[in-house]
């Protein structure tokens, strides 16, 4: 090993391909690779999204009114099941969860099939894996950021206070995109091990979305709700991270420090469980393809 | 003769002629390289003694060895694997690909990797570009590498050639900048005509042929990976691809070529190694190694192997 370390630092031109240690490739060189060729994702997402939409007025038109269509279908059953339901209020808490909820399924839903649909790509050439997942939620990103103003357009019936702590959503935004980013490289390295993972996914997210306080709220479990809260948290990762979204984006209100914990904690379990994953089966990609 | 490993044989035979050995700095090479085109002399040799005898190998592959396991299902689904599961079967193969393969190559040499349908070959020129990284084993490289390791850019049909060629040549690490600039080269190299700004899946198999090949040597390698592309277009075209790569012979380090053709290695490489079952057979001259492989086979060469570039 020390050898090779002098050679490189002579002649810097120098590549040395090794088995990989423990099945993962050396994080340096890896990472720095990574990022220099992050104008890469950027391109390939920004490509795929002109591509899919071709830059109709109708197409882009979709981008905001599809999730819009889909708040209203479930603001319908929302009003239907809960006695009490209806109102802008709702309407407004539906939306604001839904779009960033959307978020995660979408980013998971394009990231599981961005390797394999990577195809010649990955088996002719040398680069980062790592960077189709990334590409996948950069796109995924990019189809949100249309739908927050229609989610301000709603606020702006309801009497919910705005304020500065609104701001701070941005943060769990952030914290949300990264979160689903791990989770991506987790479905794409399982799709390219079972090609049906991705027609699984929908069912899975449905469930997780019954799961997290996008249809409901706290408020509406009644004497349980602490309890339950306090399980969620630990349990499962959109709580804190959509909850706390919504805190800020709907109500002004900055959520109590557990939340930014739990949020951040997920946050961080999943990119780096996602990167190692990925990084470790990366090497199998190029021949199961 | 040559020795199975190979190694040894290299580079100090490669004869050296009156020129005295300069280091190979840009700007004497062109120089040099005119003067060795000009001369009517077997160019192959010329070109290697040109070189610094003394300089590291471009590429030095020591002791390569690749096992994979992969599986054999067309489609591996969580649902097969449940049903084998139940029935205790495994669906997972392991391929020793290459076995104990070393060799080294000297700056200045075109190297022709031949071998039957199976032998490695692809699998060496995917661990050459870093796709395949080695299961034991080492392989040192020193230089860019473009690698145009099957026919076709096809990254995604919907897009245009043009966004295609930005897409490959960022993944190859180039900047934006040093893609657009060469994107209208490649275009007009590839004949594409309008079809460059259309999307992919409008093409013809031998435009997107042109257009990969095109791609992958107007990347400025230092070391150009060819599998099997050779085919791509008609005659014309052929023609044209042969003297770019006369071309970039004198502009790259090393290329290496997979070939079906043991008239295409003969013409475009000056050393040659022969791959079967992955191991190293042989290395030696394109002549020695194409006889021996078609030895091996006992078929002697007929019209179908001779078939031109």
């Amino acid at each position: 090993m020390p050898t090779q370390d002098v050679a490189r630092r002579r002649d810097p031109e120098l590549r040395v391909y090794e088995p990989h240690r423990a099945g993962l490739p050396k994080f340096g060189p890896y990472f720095r690779d990574l990022r220099h060729r992050l104008p890469f994702a950027a391109e390939f997402s920004r490509s795929g999204i002109r591509a899919a939409h071709t830059q109709t007025v109708f197409g882009q038109l979709w981008l905001v009114l599809n999730p819009l269509l889909m708040a209203l279908v479930y603001y319908l059953l929302v009003s239907i099941i809960n006695p009490n339901g209806g109102g802008i209020e709702r309407l407004a808490h539906i939306v604001c969860g839904l779009f960033v909820f959307q978020l995660v399924s979408g980013g998971l839903q394009q990231g599981s099939t961005s390797v394999t649909g990577g195809g010649r790509l990955i088996m002719n050439m040398a680069f980062p894996r790592l960077l189709m997942p990334l590409a996948a939620i950069r796109t995924a990103f990019f189809r949100f950021l249309p739908t927050v103003p229609v989610f301000l357009v709603i606020k702006l019936f309801t009497d919910e206070p705005w304020g500065l702590e609104m701001l701070l959503g941005a943060v769990f935004v952030l914290l949300v995109t990264v979160f689903s980013y791990g989770l991506a490289a987790i479905m794409a390295t399982l799709q390219v091990y079972f090609r049906d993972t991705s027609s699984f996914l929908p069912f899975f997210t449905r469930i997780w979305l019954y799961l997290s306080p996008v249809l409901w709220t706290i408020d509406d479990l009644g004497g349980h709700g602490q309890r339950f809260a306090h399980l969620m948290l630990v349990g499962n990762p959109l709580f804190s991270l959509i909850g706390g979204w919504t805190e800020l984006a709907l109500l002004s209100e900055v959520p109590e420090p557990k939340v930014w914990l739990a949020a951040t904690a997920w946050t961080v379990v999943a990119a780096v469980a996602g990167s190692l994953v990925f990084m470790s089966r990366e090497r199998d990609f190029a021949v199961r393809l | 003769m040559i020795s199975l490993s190979a190694s040894e044989t290299e580079p100090t035979e490669v004869p050296v002629t009156a020129t005295v050995p300069t280091t190979p700095t840009t700007p004497d090479a062109p120089a040099e390289q005119a003067a060795a085109e000009q001369a009517p002399v077997e160019p192959d040799t010329d070109r290697a003694s040109v070189r610094d005898p003394d300089a590291p190998p471009v590429v030095s592959v020591q002791d390569l060895s690749i096992t994979y396991r992969t599986t054999f299902e067309k489609v591996p689904t969580i649902k097969s694997a449940i049903v084998r599961f139940g029935r205790g079967e495994r669906a997972v193969r392991e391929v020793h690909a290459l076995q104990g393969i070393s060799f080294d190559v000297a700056e200045g040499t075109s190297l022709g990797i031949i071998g039957a349908n199976g032998a490695g070959k692809s699998t060496l020129m995917r661990a050459l570009a870093g796709v395949l990284p080695p299961t034991s084993g080492r392989i040192e490289v020193r230089g860019e590498i473009s690698s145009l390791l099957s026919l076709g850019v096809g990254f995604n049909g919907a897009l245009s050639g043009r966004e295609n060629v930005m897409l490959g040549g960022l993944a190859q690490g180039l900047t934006r900048a040093q893609v657009a600039e060469r994107a209208d080269e490649i275009a007009e190299f590839a004949e594409l005509g309008d079809f460059m700004d259309l999307p992919l899946r409008t093409y013809s198999a031998g435009m997107a042929g042109r257009l990969a090949f095109a791609v992958s040597v107007h990347m400025e390698p230092d070391i150009l990976l060819i599998d099997e592309a050779l085919s791509a277009g008609d005659a014309k075209f052929k023609n044209k691809a042969a003297a770019k790569m006369d071309e970039l012979m004198s502009s790259a380090r090393a290329m290496f070529i997979v070939s079906h053709s043991l008239a295409s290695i003969r013409e475009l490489c000056n050393e040659a190694i022969w791959i079967h079952e992955g191991r190293l057979m042989l290395r030696g001259t394109p002549q020695e190694c194409g006889d021996a492989y078609m030895r091996f086979l006992e078929v002697g060469e007929t019209a179908f192997t001779l078939e031109d570039l």
